[in-house]
């Protein structure tokens, strides 16, 4: 299409700042998204880390028997949805808090008796470390007479679940926000390119050019300008990234077909905003 | 070619414009269309190019009825038509040459067609020596030589002139008068809007539409009808 493309270049040089300013309009919004990948999915990786460690407490009352305690473990174990089952004595307890608690010490040191429960540590497989699974666990200790009291993580998993949410709602308001200030200012950028061909446009129609045709290098334009701020989104977040990433938190990097989507995004972007503004402003030339 | 069949206009705001007008303009036809400022000549010119549909009635051009043609179909049609007007319309940034070209570019016509048509061109119009000018280093009628070259440049069936000679000064007026007719000789069909009085009285054979407040008050081709009938 050499006649878009030279119409493309020449209303980039006509007004290359407003090029910018949409480009850069697109950029923001898909940074906005960008940061909220790049959040989503570290926060991601997190959560499958703690997932990895959700297990399910028993606190054993003191009175126990030892057998007994060897008989429920080998029974829980054999449970599908469990993975491993670990027991904490007593005296574990109690070293596992000195060394946890350092500054406790004395304290730990000065008491008659032992106050902390043994336990039974019981880790899940991987599919069933949902809150289903968790309680359908928890469920099965709690029938066992010598269990005093059972917990699990599952409140914290689904605060992180919300945290989540609340981060998608914040983007969609801020990422729509720029959205909508991305379009109108392409329709601008529409407007005052067609107004500035408004002599040419009509002597193509005169001369019987298609519709199409007199659209193309609008719609080049846009498509391009969405590129370019496909590409600004992509190198903001990249750059939030690595600040992130060396001052603040270890993060890892989006994988690589985000970024081709984002900047796909921003293409298809530009180039509908385009296709709506040049189709409306065309009709009053 | 050409057919208006009890063809009525009214403008939203401006109100009638035309009132059930009929004619009809033959394949290599002349005809003068006159009439005083806001008779409708304009409006007639742009029925036909389907920039404006009536109100009702039907336009016939070459085979599009303005009942039926589709959006698509009318950058067709205006191929078949070269429109020329008072004000030139020609694109200041461009030479001569690329005004003329630009009409063949915009349809899709090949790169290496372009140029020896356009030289053609410019040579009939005699302009051939000013093609690389810019439109504001031509007098007038130049530049109104310009826009008939571009004009013809797809060929058309028909030219339609809305006021072509308004701007223009007695010799450059009848310059392009006889370039009018030079392309009619071809075998095209000229249509002109004027309401230049002396032009009309100085070549009294052709067809006359006399137009008034929207309605044909005279056609002489219906006269002489008449007069054989
Ligand atoms: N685009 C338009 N919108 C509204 N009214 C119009 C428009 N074009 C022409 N008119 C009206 O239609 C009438 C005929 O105008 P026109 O065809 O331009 O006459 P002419 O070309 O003979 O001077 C006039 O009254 C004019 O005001
Ligand atoms: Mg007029």
């Amino acid at each position: 299409m050499p006649h878009s493309l030279r119409e493309t270049i020449a209303a980039f040089r006509r007004a290359p700042l407003l090029v910018m300013l949409s480009a850069m309009a697109i950029g923001l919004s898909l940074f906005v998204a960008g940061l909220f990948g790049l959040t989503a999915h570290n926060l991601q990786r997190a959560l499958v880390r703690i997932e990895e460690r959700v297990e399910v407490v028993a606190y054993l009352k003191d009175s126990v028997a030892q057998s007994d305690v060897e008989a429920a473990r080998a029974r829980l174990r054999a449970l599908p949805e469990v993975a491993a089952v670990q027991y904490v004595s007593k005296d574990d307890a109690l070293a596992a808090a000195m060394r946890d608690l350092p500054d406790f010490q004395d304290v730990f040191r000065d008491l008659d008796s032992n106050p902390l429960p043994a336990s039974l540590e019981v880790r899940l497989r991987p599919g069933f470390r949902t809150s289903a699974g968790v309680e359908a666990v928890a469920q099965r200790l709690r029938a066992y007479a010598f269990v005093d009291d059972v917990r699990f993580g599952r409140e914290w998993v689904d605060k992180i679940v919300s945290i989540r949410r609340i981060i998608a709602a914040g983007v969609s308001i801020i990422g729509g926000a720029f959205a909508a200030v991305a379009a109108i200012v392409i329709a601008t950028a529409v407007r005052i390119a067609v107004s500035a061909r408004r002599e040419e446009i009509s002597i193509m129609r005169l001369v019987g050019a298609t519709a199409g045709f007199i659209q193309r290098p609008f719609l080049l334009e846009g498509l391009i300008t969405g590129l370019l701020g496909g590409g600004i989104a992509a190198g903001l977040t990249y750059a939030a990234y690595r600040i992130i990433d060396q001052s603040l938190y270890r993060l890892e990097w989006l994988p690589s077909w985000w970024m081709v989507a984002g900047i796909a995004v921003g293409a298809a972007f530009g180039f509908l905003s385009s296709a709506v503004a040049v189709r409306r402003h065309l009709r009053a030339v | 070619m050409i057919k208006l069949n009890n063809v009525s206009k009214v403008y939203p705001r401006s109100g009638p414009a035309l009132k059930d007008v009929s004619l009809h303009l033959e394949k290599g036809e002349f005809a003068f269309l006159t009439g005083h400022s806001g008779a409708g000549k304009s409006t007639i010119l742009r029925l036909i190019q389907m920039a404006e549909r009536p109100t009702s009635g039907e336009v016939l051009v070459s085979g599009y009825s303005s009942t039926r043609i589709k959006a698509r179909e009318i950058p067709l049609l205006r191929r078949k038509l070269g429109v020329i007007f008072q004000d030139f319309r020609l694109l200041r940034d461009r030479t001569v040459e690329e005004n003329v070209a630009f009409a063949l570019e915009v349809t899709g016509a090949k790169r290496s067609a372009i140029s020896p048509r356009v030289g053609r061109l410019l040579a009939h119009v005699g302009l051939a020596p000013k093609a690389r000018a810019l439109p504001d280093e031509l007098s007038g009628g130049e530049r109104q030589r310009v826009a008939v070259a571009r004009a013809l440049v797809n060929n058309p069936l028909v030219l339609l002139a809305d006021e072509p000679t308004g701007n223009l000064d007695e010799a450059a007026t009848y310059g392009i008068f006889e370039l009018f007719q030079e392309i009619n000789a071809m075998g095209m069909s000229v249509l002109m809007a004027t309401h230049d009085m002396s032009l009309l009285r100085a070549y009294p054979h052709y067809r006359v539409i006399e137009m008034a407040q929207g309605s044909v008050t005279n056609d002489s081709a219906a006269q002489l009808e008449e007069h054989r009938g």
